[in-house]
């Protein structure tokens, strides 16, 4: 009896194992993939790899952010980054954002949302989220007109736009507070990082 | 009962969701579009012919005793390979059906199913019944799907046809409630017709 369920598992999990390993590639593939589209879609005309030069800053809030620079020809055109918002109406949500390197708002995708159907789905749409592009933050406050900001909230989708908000404030303060980008910046590497992010490994 | 018959109950006589309300959760939950509800036919309908081949091919070797536990086992590997097979080549689909595909291991058709037939019948038997209980569903839950993007947002696989919005209660949670409540008295009537 034992034997018996035993013997199943086993073969299931055998079988498993070798669907895993087969499937692998493939996964791996499409989550990259998508990342790289989404890069495009937000800076369209870059040529480098931005994925073998991602790197980290920290958010200040014990978080840190993944940033893509975007280069052509080795100029750097801006950076991308793959910022989040953990208030969205149910879940979080997460974007990415192309900023030129004076802090300006190139274009937006979304990544990630779980908002209501038909109400907080629309931030994916042109309509809520284009009117962010080429504005700089520097000026353009970033929260609802409810709020005291500059921004369109999403009819009947406060929550959500609020949350779009913050995702993309998360971004520019992660990104522009206390540093100064030039196009032939070069971004600081993951090492240097680290040290504005104290590791705290004795507790 | 022929092999034809076999098939076609699944659809009409004993559709697992219009007849027997079976599996109710992930149709009310994945049916916001008819892509969606199809796309987690499918998978159920994999889900149901390969646990059911298997289980009515491995019936005389499982002992009654922990019969459960070994449909459980084979059940939930099938899925786990669906679930495996759908996140490496239709990642949009996976990611909109998401947890509710590794639901399908509770899903009581499947484990209805090789309780009730793939147990105590051929393979050849279990196998059509199973393919047949899968595509039943997986009608159903198009049906579904299809009425619910129509009336909530005025598209259909995803051709908008009108411009605006349509009635968001049906892509929410209360319009699965509504529109399969409707779905099921319009069937009841035509069966006794």
């Amino acid at each position: 009896m034992a034997l018996s369920l035993t013997l199943i598992s086993l073969i299931a999990s055998a079988c498993l194992a070798f669907v895993y390993q087969i499937t692998k590639g493939p996964i791996e593939a499409s989550v990259m993939n998508k990342k790289i589209s989404a890069i495009k879609t937000v800076i369209p005309e870059f040529n480098n790899n931005p994925d073998a030069e991602m790197f980290r800053l920290p958010t200040g809030e014990g978080d840190s952010l993944d940033i893509y620079p975007a280069k052509k020809d080795g100029n750097l055109l801006g950076f991308v980054v793959n910022t989040y918002s953990p208030s969205g109406f149910s879940g979080n949500i997460s974007l990415m954002a192309g900023f030129k390197t004076d802090g300006t708002i190139i274009n937006i995708a979304v990544l990630e949302q779980k908002e209501t159907p038909g109400l907080g789905t629309k931030m994916t749409g042109p309509e809520f989220k284009d009117q962010f592009n080429d504005k700089n933050p520097a000026e353009f406050v970033l929260k609802v007109k409810k709020d005291g900001g500059q921004v369109d909230a999403i009819t009947a989708a406060t929550i959500s736009s609020r949350a779009f908000c913050d995702a993309l404030q998360r971004a520019y303060k992660t990104l522009f507070t206390g540093k100064e980008w030039n196009d032939s910046a070069v971004p600081p590497v993951p090492g240097n990082t680290s040290q504005a992010e104290p590791i705290k490994d004795n507790n | 009962m022929n092999q034809l018959q076999n098939f076609t109950k699944g659809f009409f006589k004993e559709n697992p969701i219009l007849v027997l309300v079976l599996g109710t959760c992930p149709t009310l939950a994945t049916t916001s579009s008819a892509l969606n509800g199809m796309g987690m036919g499918i998978a159920t309908t994999f889900v149901l012919i390969g646990s059911n081949v298997v289980i009515s091919l491995l019936s005389k070797v499982i002992p009654d005793k922990v019969r459960i536990p070994a449909f459980i086992v084979i059940i939930a590997s099938f899925v786990t390979i669906v679930d495996l097979f759908m996140q490496a080549y239709v990642p949009s689909l996976y990611e909109k059906l998401g947890i509710f595909i590794p639901l399908i291991v509770v899903n009581c058709i499947v484990l209805g199913r090789a309780e009730a037939f793939a147990s105590k019948n051929s393979v050849l038997s279990s196998l059509i019944d199973g393919a047949g209980m899968g595509l039943g569903f997986t009608m159903a839950l198009g049906i579904l799907g299809a009425f619910r993007e129509i009336v909530g947002s005025g598209a259909v696989f995803g051709y908008k046809f009108i411009k605006g919005d349509g009635i968001l209660v049906f892509i929410l949670a209360p319009g699965a409630f509504i529109a399969l409540g409707y779905l099921i008295a319009l069937i009841n009537k035509l069966k006794r017709t």
